[in-house]
């Protein structure tokens, strides 16, 4: 992480990069925004059993309250331009998920009305293949979400007006 | 003073319209004049790909369109195929799809309490109900491998038997579910709050209902006493004993009674079909049709060539039409399938349940106020991948 105490035990020094990223990747606000199969999983990843509030993951119904969307089922071309308004709704930084196989590829549903893959219109951090992920799945690929932020660097100078944020070196 | 109407869109991005429904509302002051719901942003073509697909491959589609209740999309496809083959399903692959279909229709309405108590305001329901609903889950998978979509009937039995420790879970859903009914009756059934949301709410008369073709729970709660599973039973239906409750004040609050009921029976109609339970072939006897058992294919070229020529080119169909409908936690979901003889369906229709009760969304919310179509929404208990296929 990074962490150094060498002015003693109550003080620690750190990066400022770090420490907003640090922030950022434990309060992840996902939109409360379900498409299909998917978005069930999606509800059982945040209920009882496997309880996403442990990871400081909590659903916000609003856009402007949201850093992250998961794409968490089919999308139709219909829905895509209501997607895409939603996206442009959330205030930066944001992240994309897509979940499961309709999200990442258009899964069994290559058809006329459905659009293959949701970064032809959105840039995804991470891909969640299954039909629907299990909820280990998500969960999983939120914490590699998490990492990912982890690792961004530049995020407390973008913050503040000074350059872009930049994406951890692969 | 003069009133103006004025028009809000709800939708297709909202958290309680169940997914991506889009209702278009006309408002004066607070009470709704006009809903007109558009639907679509699911479509996903479903109909239109099963005719590309052989009849094993277009089962795994149908689990896809009311996704909250996987096994009972199954179980109409394979009744409509096996109805159009005229090919006998052995008993215990019936018991098993029973079985199978109430335990899904446990889990449709754990999902229907939970969002819909959420959307009226009680959180604590929602946390409970998917607690109890994980159960559930825990069998499809021990069945099927999926937790969600299954695919686990097909044309003439099963895709295998049922496996080791089935009995001892499906045991511990009977014995401690009516508990947990109980839990959600004493969070809701005396809940002030839950009372003023739901009593009144919704009104819709059994004329209307009927004429708007409601089936299911929503039509019961009308008072209607039909339910396909005793009037045109179906699966071997006709061998349970279970009650079939009606409401009588066709309100929000009489709709949640009845499925609240509908979980007890389904409970006690598990536990006679776990008892009728016995050993024997969860396929039909049907080779033009049915897979050949694993040892033959893997021991013998006949076996081999068998399994090939169904999993290649399918099985043809006689040529012919049929409609199977069946009691679907949301009511009537019905499989029009058309043969022209091959190995494809020629056409498949579905009926689906929620897309009909849709329908009346503005019948039963006309007049009430704004706040009081979230629980007309709930109440309905719509899948919209069901509604747009």
């Amino acid at each position: 992480m990074g962490v150094d105490q060498p002015l003693g035990e109550n003080i620690i020094t750190t990066s400022l990069d770090s420490l907003v990223n640090w922030a950022r990747k434990s309060s992840i606000w996902p939109m409360t925004f379900g498409l299909a199969c998917c978005a069930i999983e999606m509800m059982a990843t945040g209920a009882a059993k496997h309880d996403l509030d442990r990871f400081g993951i909590i659903f916000r119904a609003s856009p402007r309250q949201a850093d992250c969307i998961i794409i968490a089922g089919t999308v139709t071309k219909k829905m895509l331009p209501v997607i895409k308004t939603v996206y442009e709704q959330m205030p930066e930084p944001k992240w994309v998920v897509a979940m499961g196989a309709c999200a990442c590829s258009g899964g069994v549903f290559d058809t006329y009305s459905v659009v293959q893959g949701i970064d032809e219109a959105l840039p995804v951090d991470v891909y969640i293949p299954g039909c629907p992920p299990r909820p280990e799945a998500l969960l999983y690929g939120l914490m590699k979400l998490q990492e990912k932020i982890a690792n961004e660097r530049n995020s407390f100078g973008s913050s503040i007006g000074l350059g872009e944020r930049l994406e951890p070196a692969a | 003073m003069a009133s103006e109407i004025m028009t809000l869109n709800m939708g297709p991005q909202h958290p309680s319209t169940h997914g991506v429904l889009r209702l278009v509302v006309e408002l004066d002051g607070e009470v709704i004049q006009k809903i007109t719901p558009h639907i679509g942003y699911l479509h996903r073509g479903i109909e239109k790909l099963s005719e590309h697909r052989t009849y094993h491959q277009a089962l795994p589609l149908t689990d896809r369109m009311d996704y909250l209740a996987p096994m009972h999309n199954n179980l109409g496809y394979v009744l409509a195929v096996e109805k159009l083959l005229g090919i006998e399903v052995p008993e215990r692959a019936e018991t098993i799809r029973v079985i199978m279909a109430e335990l899904t229709r446990l889990k449709s309405h754990l999902v229907w309490i939970a969002c819909h108590a959420l959307d009226i305001g009680a959180m604590t329901v929602f946390i409970y109900a998917f607690r109890e609903r994980e159960k559930i889950m825990e069998l499809y998978e021990m069945v099927s491998g999926a937790r969600m979509t299954s695919n686990y009937f097909r044309v003439g039995g099963l895709s295998r038997d049922l496996p080791a420790g089935f009995e001892s879970a499906v045991q511990e859903i009977v014995d401690t579910f009516p508990g947990h009914f109980d839990t959600y009756e004493g969070l809701l059934t005396k809940n002030t709050i839950w009372l003023q949301r739901t009593i009144g709410n919704g009104v819709i008369s059994a004329e209307d209902a009927i004429d708007f073709g409601i089936s299911g729970p929503a039509l019961r709660g009308s008072g209607v006493d039909f339910d396909l599973r005793r009037d045109l039973p179906y699966s071997g239906y006709e061998k349970y004993d279970f009650k079939v409750p009606v409401g009588e004040n066709c309100d929000t609050f009489d709709r949640y009674k009845v499925r609240l009921v509908e979980m007890r029976e389904a409970v006690k109609i598990i536990d006679q079909a776990m008892k009728r339970l016995k050993p024997g072939p969860v396929l039909a006897d049907a080779p033009q049709v049915c897979y050949p058992p694993k040892e033959s294919v893997y021991n013998s070229i006949e076996g081999l060539i068998h399994h090939f020529k169904i999993a290649s080119e399918g099985f043809p169909v006689p040529e012919g039409e049929v409609y199977q409908g069946v009691e679907n936690p949301k009511g009537e979901l019905g499989y029009y399938m058309v043969s022209d003889g091959g190995s494809k369906p020629y056409r498949m229709r579905v009926r689906p349940p929620s897309f009909v009760n849709l329908g009346a969304i503005e019948k039963m919310a006309k007049g009430s106020m704004i706040a009081d179509l979230v629980a007309v929404i709930g109440t309905l208990d719509i899948v919209l991948g069901e509604i747009d296929r």
